[in-house]
């Protein structure tokens, strides 16, 4: 895709979310059908593993009435079913929180997935919205990718103190994992997921990561020796490939490829907004 | 009689014993408080379980309502004072006014906000301003402004129940404890309410029993119609010279066509004269775009327009300070007299 906005197919934006999918994938394989997502301008990942079409977001890229909100919103402002996404870091969160507490208040048993990043934590509404999902008890996941870099500025010279405590500060209980593995995110995912739904109160899930794209399409100040160790150590796609015999992972890869080909060209064949 | 204040409030009481989907969030609501104006009293012994008094967090409480409005609730934000409007400024309009359009026309965001403006109390730069105009012409942004005239209470109920869209609901601090529909003001005054196309917000009209055909316009909303109305009687009686007033309850958006009501251009095809009235800053203000539009309508026909506001300036503590620095009665009699 990356290559495509060079070739003029998209017009806009996008947010890269390589090196990150296990997070997605993880999580939102254990929410309920129901369950409402909440992302952000990183949000390709996220709406692909909610089930999100995937024509539908080469459409929207591509401006074109074909796709998920018909060129209104592009790549970050997107929303099917019970996902939506926004552009402005923290500005979902408090809306995250009322979505879940008007889930309880209709007592329709659904909950909240809010996903934000490390970047978000300078936006000070987050802490406003911690403050009453807990107070009022709004049944909500965080999951606060901390991809250690927000746009070119390392989580460092950014983020004092920690992480986690951000949430318990506020009694949110909160866990924290190290790891790019789908499967050790899934177990801790969905016992998280599992205790929002039975306690109907929040819980957050700190995930350090890495992206090993750019922040957009071309902005990376990371030296490529950095890059091609962080994906030689934390690719999610070879971590998970080496459960896989070669058989399989070659054809689990040409069967993902030809769909994502084949959504390409529907996608570009569609008819232009007009 | 019944004040602006007990007519809201009586709104509010009916409206949530009609219709279980609608939440009250705001700072201090809880009785026997009720809120720092009392528009709010009473409201949590009634209905405890759909009140919910907040911290602090102007940004958190209106984001919170945009995500249960997005869920199918229909929430009431009070915001304390219209000063701190500016704190919940990008869930605003970068979240909650976009996304109906921004998702497709998928979803609809019933929410209401709130707000007491104004000044004329000692309260200060940062608590007696009048900043709705910075939120004039967001798109998918109505913003609606009580007065005494008519029926405030159904507004702020048609806001609330007929709206699938966000409101934003103006009520000036000093209109609070004036009486709606004043008797004393219709010994003098013909009101005639108006439907405005395209809304469930009236504006008025408002004219001096008997009198002679007027040769200006004179176009308010909120606390400033009382003044304007003021006015209009020392000019008539004083200097003979004689206004209509429109009020207006609807200042955003201005999607009709023509871009004024019709009743409002054929009235200025008469008079060739529009004096707008306002409360908030001069510059760049709701007056400039109504005469804008105006003129934008009318041509040649509009021969002189006029602004009354307050000061380009912050608004003084000082009693002394504070009057001179917001409009008044004398403001606007000085100002229709300069252009007519």
């Amino acid at each position: 895709m990356l290559e495509e906005f060079s070739s003029g197919v998209f017009h806009g934006t996008t947010h890269t979310y390589l090196g990150q999918e296990a997070n997605a994938v993880a999580v939102l394989s254990g929410i309920s059908p129901d369950d409402i997502v909440f992302s952000n301008h990183r949000c390709h990942g996220h709406f692909l593993a909610y089930g999100g079409d995937v024509r539908a977001l080469f459409a929207e890229l591509m401006g074109k009435s074909t796709g998920v909100v018909a060129g209104r919103g592009g790549s970050q402002h997107i929303h099917w079913r019970n996902f939506y996404s926004n552009g402005v870091q923290g500005n979902s969160v408090p809306i995250a929180a009322g979505a879940a507490l008007a889930e309880k208040l209709l007592g329709r048993g659904n909950i909240v997935i809010c996903f934000i990043g490390d970047g978000t934590l300078g936006e000070g509404v987050i802490y406003e919205a911690f403050n009453i999902a807990s107070l009022w008890r709004a049944p909500i996941l965080y999951v606060l990718e901390n991809n250690r870099i927000a746009q070119t500025t390392p989580v460092e010279q950014a983020v004092a103190g920690d992480i986690r405590a951000r949430f318990t500060t506020f009694n949110i209980p909160a866990v924290e994992l190290d790891s790019s593995d789908v499967c050790d995110i899934q177990a801790l995912a969905d016992l998280l997921i599992e205790e929002v739904h039975r306690f109907q109160t929040p819980r957050a899930l700190v995930l350090h990561t890495y992206r090993f794209g750019p922040h957009s399409k071309g902005d990376d100040q990371r030296s490529l020796e950095l890059l091609q160790q962080l994906k030689i150590e934390r690719d999610p796609l070879t971590i998970q490939a080496a459960r896989l015999t070669k058989a399989d992972r070659t054809g689990v890869e040409k069967q993902v490829d030809e769909e994502i080909r084949a959504a390409f060209i529907q996608a570009k064949e569609d008819q232009n907004n007009s | 009689m019944t004040t602006v204040l007990e007519a809201l409030n009586r709104s509010l009481h009916q409206v949530m014993s009609d219709e279980p989907r609608v939440y009250l969030i705001g700072q201090d609501l809880l009785d026997p408080y009720g809120g720092a104006f009392k528009v709010s009293r009473g409201l949590s012994d009634a209905f405890p379980q759909r009140v919910l008094t907040s911290p602090i967090s102007e940004a958190g409480i209106v984001g919170l309502a945009a995500g249960m409005a997005l869920r199918g609730l229909l929430p009431v934000v009070e915001i304390m004072f219209g000063d701190f409007l500016t704190l919940a400024a990008d869930q605003i309009i970068n979240g909650l006014t976009k996304f109906r359009w921004m998702y497709n026309e998928q979803v609809d965001v019933p929410l209401v906000i709130r707000t007491p403006m104004g000044g004329r109390r000692g309260y200060g730069p940062t608590h007696s301003q009048t900043l709705e105009k910075h939120f004039l012409g967001v798109p998918g942004l109505r913003v609606l402004a009580a007065c005494a005239f008519g029926d405030p209470g159904q507004l702020l109920a048609d806001a609330i129940l007929k709206d699938n869209q966000p409101v934003l609901f103006i009520e000036n601090k000093l209109l609070y404890l004036q009486m709606v529909n004043d008797g004393k003001v219709f010994e003098e005054f013909d009101l005639t309410e108006m439907d405005l196309p395209g809304s469930y917000a009236p504006y008025y009209h408002l004219s001096l029993h008997a009198a002679p055909s007027p040769s200006l316009t004179v176009l308010t909303y909120g606390y400033m119609a009382g003044l304007a109305l003021q006015a209009v009687q020392q000019l008539a009686y004083q200097h003979e010279l004689f206004c209509e007033l429109y009020v207006v309850t609807q200042l955003a958006p201005f999607e009709h066509q023509p871009p004024l009501p019709e009743i409002m251009l054929s009235s200025l095809r008469q008079t060739h004269h529009l004096l707008t009235v306002e409360e908030g800053s001069f510059t760049l203000g709701w007056g400039a775009e109504m005469l804008a539009r105006a003129k934008e309508a009318l041509g040649p026909a509009l021969i002189s327009v006029g602004r009354v506001a307050a000061q380009d300036t912050p608004i003084p503590a000082s009693a002394v300070l504070e009057s001179d620095t917001l409009p008044g009665v004398e403001n606007i009699v000085q100002m229709a007299l300069t252009m007519v």
